[in-house]
């Protein structure tokens, strides 16, 4: 048997190293194989390439060139004002956050030796001993005080002053100990704390472009819209150090050209690669696919409160009625895991596996629109380029909808003003949402009662109840119980479809290695930098 | 002679400057018909209505933007072209390097594209309806029909992905030897110079052709002249003014209109700057480029002006 298995791509082994890293058992990745059509035998055989991925060993020097996808004179070292992957990718090569989240969702401490509470509104951070600043200074309290005050100061223009705005109170206690207090009980704390906008600056920074921050890099060189280096922190307090001696980062905006960038070895690591790009990758030797499903998904929406969504098994009919593995594999070209209704990605602690996706079953969805009283009705569904490949879905529905006599009339409207016109306004339509770090901001945002993006005008006064109560409670156990209901409560009561999450997927030259799939999203949660190494 | 040529530049300039007023109020207007504003653009997603007013307060962009522009034509008279919004760096230093390497990669191209083309158009004036002048012809308009983002795009695929010749990303600040310099430069230049050369070699083709047609060089073949001297001081020096104008057009392409290559080709210059500061609504940048591109087009044209009126004896 030979290395090539003729219909296992290197998608397939990036699907599979995600799998393992989550901590799937040997029989659930082999049933992943079947699916993918591959015999138990060359299965072993596909096992043994990534689990080496998996156990390799670092290797110190090099310099490491990437290119992310966007790019302008915008781009800021300012944690605050981070805005595109760039910046996020130059603030987590530069700076360190009070906690990061790992490759399994959980919350791990970084800058913060602990971040703990009694009744999780008075917070207490025990920060690291012997934490220095790139210019030497030492790591206090009162950097961590002013890294996270500066947030509410509409002067700063922070993108999570939203976010921050629950922190009322802050108090450096001793050189390494900080209080936070919040308005409300809010037990996601120090996972909001990983968040990539409350990286930790040096008290009274006001020049961001030196980039004066913890991180494992030191900044060389930043033009903005143009390029940034940073060397390897001599004094860098995390022992594991970054691999690589040097670290180049840049934008190429242009799909093709990144990716003829990594194809040409002028680059290491070409970020998010389009399907098209991917097949030319594939069929090159040297160069490895890196996937990541971090949770922005594409979905349709029924407002309850208009016709035809007020029946309820209109809206039942549809989540059966929507193919989701067709989605997956032609509209998403197998960019995409298969979604169960409800917001919460599989990368997320809090994901409720058990929620098995609805399967396609024409009909029962038939059985649902004829009591509804629809059948033979046109529904108008709307879909624009705006909200990624959701024409592609409609297509999908309206077809499976044309067997059993339901007629879906898809109305493709412009990009141009889709989310303040259609979105959340008409009575069927597709919308886009960006992944968010945890169940209570994304059940806040969507699904509240009061939630400004209600985009289906879910209400619910138990959901608003346990939602309260899941934020306030420090116990884990218990809010994954509470938070597995209410996304049981989401998938089978609200108006909102989600077929599938996308994935992101980042190519890289075979010598890189140690790049691993972050829920955060693509480059490792922007963070690779750090953690990969080039072999010679 | 002399003095109709410095009155000729003195009325340049005073139009340049004119000019100049004009398109800095177009550009202002045009900014201000955009939608939103730097601190929107800033704040994307999290733009709630109380976080943009307080960013706009921050950035002084609650003042009257009449009163922002003429407080930045102010400073620009003194020579001071103001701060970024975006980023607040001076608009000086985010311009002089990228503008440096704007006028690199343009003259580099220009040194290889305009005697190539005026060899090529000349030559094949001279030999006109022969089978070179024909294959001249048709890969001109075959290459005038190309978009340079399809010529770019093959050039990397060909020299940098598969030959591994060349490296697919033009950067600048890496050219250390002349070996570098050819490395860097060599496919956008020749990108470029497909794409500037095609309108030259017709027009100079176009222009001594006709020249070749009047009765002043029938009668240089009747007195027995060379046909390198019919063409070259007879007909060429009448034919100039086109050829300069032509010449001069392309060039002033080159000084703001090559997106496409510096964005295929990851190459800093000033044109992608002008794109980012129109995304983020960064009027004194956007202003400056402007005017940048202005001042340069306003100069290729003057100065081809005033080759077209020294070649030609009736306008001396």
């Amino acid at each position: 048997m030979n290395d090539k298995i003729t219909n296992w791509t290197k998608t397939d082994d990036a699907m599979v190293e995600n799998a393992i890293r989550r901590g799937a058992t040997r029989r659930e990745l082999l049933q992943l194989m079947l699916a993918g059509g591959i015999a138990t035998a060359a299965g072993g055989l596909v096992l043994g390439n990534v689990t080496r991925a998996v156990a390799a060993t670092p290797v110190s020097g090099g310099a490491l060139k990437a290119a992310g996808w966007s790019s302008s004179t915008a781009d800021t070292l300012d944690p605050a004002k981070a805005s595109l992957s760039t910046d996020y990718v130059r603030c987590c090569a530069f700076y360190n956050r009070l906690t990061y989240i790992d490759q399994a969702g959980a919350t791990q401490m970084e800058l913060a030796e602990s971040v703990e509470s009694k009744d999780a509104t008075v917070w207490t951070v025990k920060l690291r001993n012997g934490v220095t600043f790139h210019d030497g200074k030492p790591l206090t309290a009162d950097d961590v005080v002013f890294s996270l005050k500066r947030h509410l100061d509409p002067g700063v223009g922070s993108k999570v002053a939203k976010i921050a705005a629950q922190m009322t109170g802050f108090k450096a206690i001793d050189k390494q100990t900080v209080e936070i207090t919040l308005a409300n009980a809010n037990a996601d704390l120090p996972t909001i704390l990983g968040m990539h906008h409350f990286m930790i600056v040096a008290d009274g920074t006001t020049d961001f472009s030196k980039a004066n921050g913890t991180g494992a890099f030191v900044r060389e060189v930043f033009e903005p819209g143009v390029r940034s280096v940073g060397l390897k922190n001599k004094n860098y307090w995390k022992s594991s150090g970054p691999n690589v001696d040097s670290f180049e980062y840049f934008a190429i905006s242009d799909d093709n050209a990144r990716v003829n960038a990594l194809l040409s070895g002028d680059i290491h690591l070409a970020a998010s690669i389009n399907p098209r790009s991917m097949r030319l990758i594939e069929s090159q030797d040297g160069f490895t696919l890196s996937k990541t499903t971090s949770g922005n998904y594409t979905n349709l929406n029924i407002r309850m409160d208009m016709a035809p969504g007020d029946k309820k098994d209109f809206i039942h009919g549809m989540k059966y009625l929507i193919n989701r593995e067709q989605i997956q594999k032609s509209a998403l070209r197998g960019l995409a895991e298969i979604g169960n209704d409800q917001p919460i990605s599989p990368a997320n602690f809090y994901y409720n596996a058990d929620l098995k996706p609805k399967a396609f079953d024409p009909e029962k969805a038939k059985f649902h629109f004829e009591k509804a009283g629809v059948l033979g009705r046109s529904i108008p569904m709307v879909a624009s380029e705006a909200a990624n490949a959701s024409i592609d879905m409609a297509m999908i529905v309206q077809a499976a909808g044309a067997q059993i006599g339901m007629t879906f009339d898809v109305q493709r409207v412009p990009s141009d003003g889709y989310w303040d016109n259609y979105w959340l306004k008409a009575p069927v339509h597709f919308g886009n949402i960006n992944p968010r770090p945890t169940p209570d901001i994304l059940f806040s945002l969507l699904y509240a009662s009061d939630a400004p993006w209600n985009e289906s005008q879910y209400k619910s006064a138990t959901f608003d109840k346990m939602l309260v109560e899941a934020r306030g409670s420090l116990d884990q156990a218990k809010r994954k119980e509470i938070y597995n209901a209410m996304q049981l409560m989401i998938a089978e009561e609200a108006g909102t479809v989600i077929p599938a999450y996308l994935s992101n997927v980042d190519a890289t030259t075979a010598k890189l290695k140690g790049l691993a799939p972050s829920p955060l999203g693509g480059q490792m949660g922007y963070a690779f930098a750090e953690y990969v190494w080039l072999e010679a | 002679m002399n003095h109709r040529i410095l009155s000729l530049v003195m009325s340049r300039l005073l139009i340049t400057a004119i000019t100049l007023v004009i398109v800095s109020f177009a550009v202002f207007f045009a900014t201000m018909m955009l939608p939103g504003d730097t601190a929107t653009i800033l704040l994307g997603q999290a733009a709630t209505p109380e976080a943009v007013a307080g960013l706009r307060t921050a950035m002084h962009l609650d003042e009257p933007a009449v009163i922002r522009f003429i407080r930045w034509f102010g400073g620009l008279l003194t020579g001071d072209l103001g701060t970024s919004y975006a980023n607040d760096m001076p608009i000086a230093d985010l311009i002089a390097g990228r503008f440096i390497n704007t006028l690199k990669l343009a003259g580099v191209t220009a040194l290889f594209s305009v005697p190539i083309a005026l060899t090529l158009g000349i030559t094949a004036a001279m030999m006109r309806g022969s089978l070179y002048d024909r294959i001249v012809t048709v890969l001109t308009i075959g290459v005038i029909s190309v978009p340079e983002f399809m010529v770019a795009t093959s050039a990397v695929l060909l020299f940098a992905v598969y030959l591994k010749w060349l490296p697919a990303l033009s950067f600048a600040n890496e050219v250390h030897s002349i070996t570098d310099l050819l490395r860097v430069y060599a496919m956008p230049v020749v990108t470029l110079t497909f794409v500037v050369s095609a309108q030259m070699i017709r027009m100079t083709r176009a222009a001594v052709v006709e020249t070749l047609n009047t009765p002043y060089v029938e009668m240089a073949l009747l007195k027995g002249a060379s046909r390198k001297r019919i063409v070259l001081k007879h007909a060429l020096p009448n034919a100039l003014g086109p050829i300069v104008n032509a010449v001069a057009l392309s060039l002033s392409y080159l000084l703001g209109g090559v997106i496409i290559v510096e964005t295929i080709f990851n190459y800093p210059g000033i044109a992608k700057l002008m794109v980012d500061a129109v995304a983020t609504r960064d009027l004194p940048l956007i202003q400056s480029c402007a005017m940048i591109f202005c001042v340069g087009y306003l100069i290729l044209i003057t100065l081809a002006d005033i080759l077209a009126i020294l070649s030609n004896p009736r306008l001396r």
